[in-house]
């Protein structure tokens, strides 16, 4: 299948909002967990990768930071940073994910849990993202590829991260719109990079590359 | 006052672009801005600096400020004081100051905007008029409640729940409240007097005014003389370290002239450092921001070993000026010093000792960290930030309960 609609390049602007749910221990993060909207799941997993662009943390999510550096459990923070962001379509199967490997430990725990320190408690937030045009359309794949080397790093987090996990598309956007335009080939080779092992720039690096590569035959 | 070209020389276009996409959204309401004193204080400094820009974004931006006499003022300190977890004694009396004062401004106050934008607890009360007049409400608490007298707490809570939305500066300070609840951390002011570039010539007549030797590593310490600060545990780092480092120190602030024990903790330090002719005690007066600014621009490390601490600007303010931070871990200094990158998080000075010494060895890594840093502050901590921030807020007002949100 081929269409001839262009590529329309959105970004997003967000603000964080607080629940006002802590935890102290691994048992309160387990429970919160459970019961915290998946915007706070999302934004914990998530945050770190439009935090700081200069700089890759050891750990991109907050939950395996938390737990290595407060409880001091580093096997557990480890196991926590491996949970394979890619392999979910929704944050409804992330935080399933997150929850399984808390519990699995939890449940191979003996006596009372361990404490961080006063002022070190996990104090859950949410992201909310505004959506909107970017005014950049990209009718041809040459004019793609040259638009995206152009856009904020927003823009590419919105179509790579928050359309996948969030509005639960099925690929990132711009594996749709190469699909969609008969660039197959192209789409599957996007769809596979792995977006959570490179900072943005990095990954924009890589989608510019492979494109190009692609139209040069 | 700056314009927003004068940040865009800074910032970079892209920053300005977001906030221009951003206002425009924001479409024809307006923000009234109160609190509760025109000048002096981190408050009435950033809307000084704020209302131009958001008029010159577009959007119809005011500033008012309540009325109160001494007795009022003398109360609304108390409950800062106990909003920051000092034990005061609150009296029934004192809570009725309170409410009369709210009562007044309530008759006098003429409340125009569409999103009435309150700072601080002092006119927390005026959203009893919400009820007559409607209109958005925003309560933006700019202090440290992490742990709060409850007492106090308890008295303003009533009101904060009438809000719309209420802005904290730190997830720590999030309260269990049945509003919604923002993050948005504060900021400095780059084109400030505190943050500006320096001429190389100013910063050396500072230095020499001081009696410091700009061909010999500086160590400096801006902040007032309490004992959260923790001066003495960094004349202690200072010590372990100058036995390999040859350093001068800097302990520079102000705030001892009024305040009882401010003025016994500068004792302290003076006596701790009287055998030492390579540690400066500068007690600065108000209005030295310039001078600030240069030492810090004079300086090679920057230290802010507070044991408790708000947000702590004081750290942005240096990692702006390429400054590598040792900071102690609490507080808002756990976001600004990451921790290896930016400066290191320390909790003894021992700590403090040996990241000092670390630096001190390693002018490459100084450098390094000093370039992260900036690169930090640009991202996250300036004013244009800041503005952009209470711009969204304004629209998320319609939208609290939505995670994602299409504006187009």
């Amino acid at each position: 299948m081929s269409s001839n609609e262009p590529f329309v390049f959105y970004t997003e602007r967000r603000l964080v909002a607080l629940t006002g749910t802590k935890a102290k221990n691994l048992r309160e993060l387990t429970e919160s967990l459970r019961t915290v909207p998946g915007s706070c799941v999302f934004y914990h997993t998530h945050h770190q990768y439009v935090s700081h662009h200069f700089e890759r943390p050891v750990f991109y999510n907050d939950f395996a930071t938390w737990v290595s550096e407060a409880l001091q459990e580093r096997r557990l923070g480890e196991e926590l940073a491996a949970i394979d962001l890619l392999s979910f379509t929704s944050v409804r199967q992330l935080r399933e994910a997150i929850l399984a490997v808390l519990e699995r430990y939890l449940a191979g725990k003996q006596g009372p849990p361990r404490e961080c320190p006063p002022g070190e408690e996990f104090h859950f937030a949410r992201s909310q993202s505004f959506i909107m045009r970017t005014g950049v359309v990209a009718g041809s794949l040459e004019d793609f590829v040259d638009k995206l080397s152009h856009v904020s790093n927003l823009s590419l987090f919105y179509h790579f991260f928050e359309a996948r996990l969030r509005l639960e598309r099925p690929t990132n956007d711009f594996s749709q719109w190469l699909a969609d335009q008969g660039h197959e080939r192209l789409a599957k080779a996007i769809d596979r990079l792995d977006p959570y092992a490179m900072t943005l720039d990095e990954l924009r690096d890589e989608i510019v590359r492979l494109t190009r590569n692609y139209a040069r035959g | 006052m700056p314009t927003l070209q004068d940040y865009q020389e800074i910032v970079g276009p892209e920053v300005i672009d977001e906030m221009k996409v951003v206002a425009a959204r924001v479409g024809s309401r307006s923000l009234q801005n109160i609190n509760s004193t025109p000048v002096g204080g981190g408050v009435a400094e950033i809307l000084t600096r704020f209302i131009p820009l958001l008029r010159e974004l577009g959007i119809d931006a005011t500033w008012d400020v309540i009325k109160g006499n001494q007795a009022f003022f003398n109360v609304t300190k108390a409950f800062h004081n106990a909003l920051h977890g000092k034990q005061e004694e609150i009296s029934e009396e004192m809570l009725e100051v309170f409410r009369e004062t709210t009562e007044a401004n309530l008759r006098e106050m003429n409340l125009t905007g569409d999103v009435i934008l309150v700072h601080d607890p002092q006119p927390a009360g005026l959203i009893a008029k919400k009820k007559e007049i409607g209109r958005q409400w925003i309560w933006r608490c700019h202090i440290d409640i992490s742990s709060p007298d409850r007492r106090v707490w308890n008295f303003l809570r009533p009101w904060v729940e009438q809000y719309d939305a209420s802005i904290f500066s730190m997830p720590d300070f999030a309260q269990e409240l049945s509003i919604p609840q923002y993050l948005v951390a504060p900021s400095i002011d780059p084109l400030s007097d505190k943050n500006k570039e320096l001429e190389q010539g100013y910063i050396d007549s500072v230095l020499e005014k001081y009696h410091l030797d700009p061909g010999r590593p500086i160590v400096t310490q801006i902040s007032r003389f309490d004992r959260l600060k923790d001066p003495l545990g960094v004349i202690a780092a200072y010590r372990m370290v100058r036995r390999r480092h040859d350093c001068q120190l800097v302990l520079a602030g102000g705030g001892a002239t009024d305040d009882p024990e401010g003025a016994e903790v500068l004792r302290e330090v003076q006596q701790a450092a009287a055998d030492d002719p390579d540690i400066r005690v500068l007690e600065l007066p108000p209005f030295s921001d310039l001078e600030i600014n240069a030492l810090v621009r004079g300086s090679t490390v920057i230290m802010q070993k507070s044991i408790k601490e708000g947000f702590g600007l004081t750290v942005s303010e240096a990692l702006w000026k390429r400054k590598p931070v040792i900071g102690g871990a609490v507080g808002g200094i756990r976001i600004q010093v990451i921790n290896g990158v930016t400066g290191y998080l320390v909790h003894s000075p021992e700590g403090a000792a040996n990241r000092l010494s670390r630096l001190l060895g390693d002018r490459a890594l100084r450098k390094a960290m000093g370039e992260n840093g900036y690169l930090h502050v640009k991202q996250n901590f300036l004013l244009t930030r800041h503005v952009k921030d209470y711009m969204l807020l304004m629209i998320a007002l319609d939208h609290t309960q939505e995670d994602i949100v299409h504006l187009d």
